[in-house]
């Protein structure tokens, strides 16, 4: 089965999305060591919890109807079904290593680290890592009752994040909460931007320190490879020509859409801070433009690779660049005034989408995000040449840079208007 | 300096706060007493323009604060951990504050050597983010922070709660001391009784919104409030 070859990266893949984004049991337990149960309940109620955790019943929805679709093939049944149950418990392995792994960076990037070294061995045809595996997984098909064999680390794996657990459970052991140690720092070189840089500093420090954040950078990087899907012809659907410039706008725009759709809700924290100091709405709009502009530079530079795809293809990347800063960069900022939510920055909890961050006005707001500029491209394309429709779109960046001061004002005046219901929002607790 | 007139806040149907006509002369240390939900909280939040006024208004040195915002280069205040930022150490923070305030560096930095005894090596060079310090020594910062820049009037709401005794004793000092200063207007609240009558030269009571009392601090003013609250 070619399934087989490659699972093992899945399963690889997915104790690095757990390790990044599954929340620790460990998290609730405090308040539950002054009540009156035995320790054991605990860490069996801690444990049990994470056995219904989304990322392990996530998996269900690709591998029981890629079950069922198999048995109807004509693949043997049983073979199927043991098959599934031992890759099942895999998933379920990967759930308790990382338990135990517990936010241990020292064994989780070498980990990375040596599968990204085998993943390149095998594109490169020098190892194969993939040989060696997947007769493991094809065995669970071939002789069923091997599927136990997963199982059986299955159960060892629980006693021993059981064992972990119980004997951490102490408020300066597996309880305690790290403290970074902290430097400060200055940024001098930014002082001589006056107020703007006070603001740049703060902001550089807020994405350098904080969970929330950087997987926020985090994502934004993951967006410069999202033009793949479309440049490579891998997708049919994606073959028409204004969905390059739907793609230029994403590669270029990853940190504008992730960190931009979030301002003001980055500083949610200490609003009342910001609302009550010696502070102008326009520095502290301009720093966060500044930021958005920088890094959307940044990641055009970095998605040069595009070229192997043609000067074309990164032509559309420079162009979804321009309408981005021109345009993009005030409707995120715009938009970011009616999203408030609060956010936990220590935390990445909500990092993927929450549904306040859905509402009719954030909702309206990403047409002309997307749409518009996938419009304008199209008349040139289709009315004059694919030129005129890069020509097109960039004009209309540039044309939004020009009334750069104007939209400033406006934007100013929604986040003034809307400054006792942010406050109101930013205090329930995210 | 600090004129309130008609001042109410009304939420859901309850008023929770209901000031007639508050005036706080230049200079004044001022204290706020009364108990949970007796609207001290608020009065601040109006007074910093962080909600608005149901009606009424709240004048700072002759600026209506929910119209204008120029009320903000000379008035400074702690409220509560909202107005500190988590991930930047103690140093890090005052310098925004005071680069916020047009304070230069070595201003801020004379301004904390003489917080040295208050901050009792807890503060300073700690290689800690705010957020990763105690409850006490968040407040040390926020207190501290909000003295940057010369401000001529400023809002401490709680300034007692969570501190050591020894701290608790050198804020007063420090209070009394601005109390002295007859540019800087103080105003504080606390539910420790004995705290603000040694402190505030007047001390107004609120309870259910209202202003229930308003003295002149006097030797017999203790026993006045203890009176009241234990009603």
């Amino acid at each position: 089965m070619f399934v087989n070859k490659y699972i093992i990266y899945y399963l690889v893949m997915d104790i690095y999305i757990r390790y990044m984004l599954q929340k620790m049991p460990v998290l609730n337990i405090k308040p539950l060591l002054y009540l009156p149960f035995k320790k054991s309940q605990v860490v069996y109620y801690s444990l049990g919890k994470t056995i219904f955790s989304f990322f392990n019943w996530a998996h269900a929805f690709f591998f029981v109807p890629f079950s069922i679709v198999l048995i109807i093939e004509g693949y043997n049944p049983l073979g199927v079904i043991g098959w599934h149950l031992g890759i099942m418990a895999l998933f379920y392995c990967n759930n308790f290593i990382n338990i135990m792994m517990n936010n241990k960076d020292s064994i989780f990037y070498p980990l990375v680290a040596i599968l990204a070294i085998f993943g390149i061995c095998q594109y490169y045809e020098w190892f194969d890592i993939t040989v060696y595996s997947s007769p493991v997984f094809n065995m669970f098909y071939d002789i069923p009752w091997t599927a136990i064999i997963p199982w059986a680390a299955l159960i060892g794996l629980y006693f021993g994040a059981f064992n972990y657990f119980k004997n951490n459970m102490y408020l300066d052991a597996g309880l305690a909460t790290k403290h970074a140690i902290a430097k400060s720092e200055d940024y001098t070189w930014l002082n001589r931007f006056g107020n703007l840089g006070t603001f740049l500093k703060n902001d550089i420090k807020l994405i350098k320190r904080n969970k929330r954040s950087k997987t926020t950078v985090i994502m934004s990087f993951i967006f410069l490879f999202y033009g793949l899907l479309f440049f490579t012809n891998s997708i049919e659907a994606y073959d028409n020509p204004v969905w390059k410039i739907f793609a230029g706008i994403f590669i270029s725009g990853g940190f504008l859409f992730s960190f931009g759709q979030f301002v003001p809700s980055w500083d949610s924290s200490y609003y009342p801070l910001m609302m009550s100091q010696n502070i102008q709405y326009k520095e502290y709009l301009s720093s966060k433009w500044y930021l958005i502009i920088i890094a959307t530079i940044i990641s055009t530079v970095l998605s040069v690779f595009y070229l192997y795809f043609g000067w074309d293809a990164y032509l559309a990347i420079i162009v979804g660049a321009i309408y981005n800063i021109g345009v993009n960069s005030y409707l995120v900022l715009w938009g970011g005034a009616y999203i408030k939510t609060p956010i936990d920055l220590t935390s990445n909890k909500k990092a993927f989408g929450d549904k306040q961050a859905f509402n009719v006005k954030t909702l309206l707001l990403t047409l002309p995000k997307l749409i518009l500029p996938i419009v304008i491209y199209g008349l040139g394309h289709y009315l004059i040449n694919p030129t005129a429709g890069y020509l097109f779109v960039a004009l209309t960046g540039i044309l939004g840079f020009a009334f750069k001061n104007l939209v400033f004002r406006k934007i100013e005046e929604v986040y003034k208007k809307e400054k006792y219901k942010t406050l109101l929002a930013y205090k329930q607790k995210a | 300096m600090i004129y309130a007139q008609n001042l109410t806040k009304v939420y859901g149907g309850k008023t929770v706060l209901n000031i007639e006509s508050l005036e706080i002369p230049k200079g004044q240390s001022f204290g706020l007493v009364g108990n949970n939900g007796a609207g001290k909280t608020t009065f601040f939040s109006l007074l910093l323009d962080l909600i608005q006024p149901t009606t009424g208004k709240v004048i700072n040195n002759e600026i209506q604060v929910n119209i204008s915002e120029a009320w903000k280069p000379f008035t400074s205040a702690f409220i509560d951990e909202t107005f500190l930022i988590g991930y930047l150490t103690p140093e890090e923070y005052f310098y925004f504050i005071g680069e916020l305030r047009g304070q230069s560096k070595k201003d801020v930095d004379e301004l904390l050597t003489s917080f040295e005894d208050f901050f009792h090596g807890e503060i300073l060079g700690q290689k800690k983010y705010l957020r990763d310090l105690s409850k006490g020594n968040q407040k040390k910062v926020g207190i501290v922070a909000s003295f940057i820049g010369e401000p001529q009037v400023i809002i401490l709401d709680e300034p007692f709660a969570n501190l050591d005794p020894t701290t608790q004793i050198r804020l007063k000092a420090i209070i009394k001391k601005l109390g002295q200063d007859r540019e800087v207007t103080v105003l504080v609240s606390s539910h420790d009784l004995i705290h603000v009558t040694e402190v505030c030269e007047r001390i107004v009571v609120l309870n259910n919104g209202g202003i229930v009392k308003d003295i002149q601090t006097s030797t017999e003013t203790l026993k006045e409030l203890e009176l009241f609250f234990s009603g």
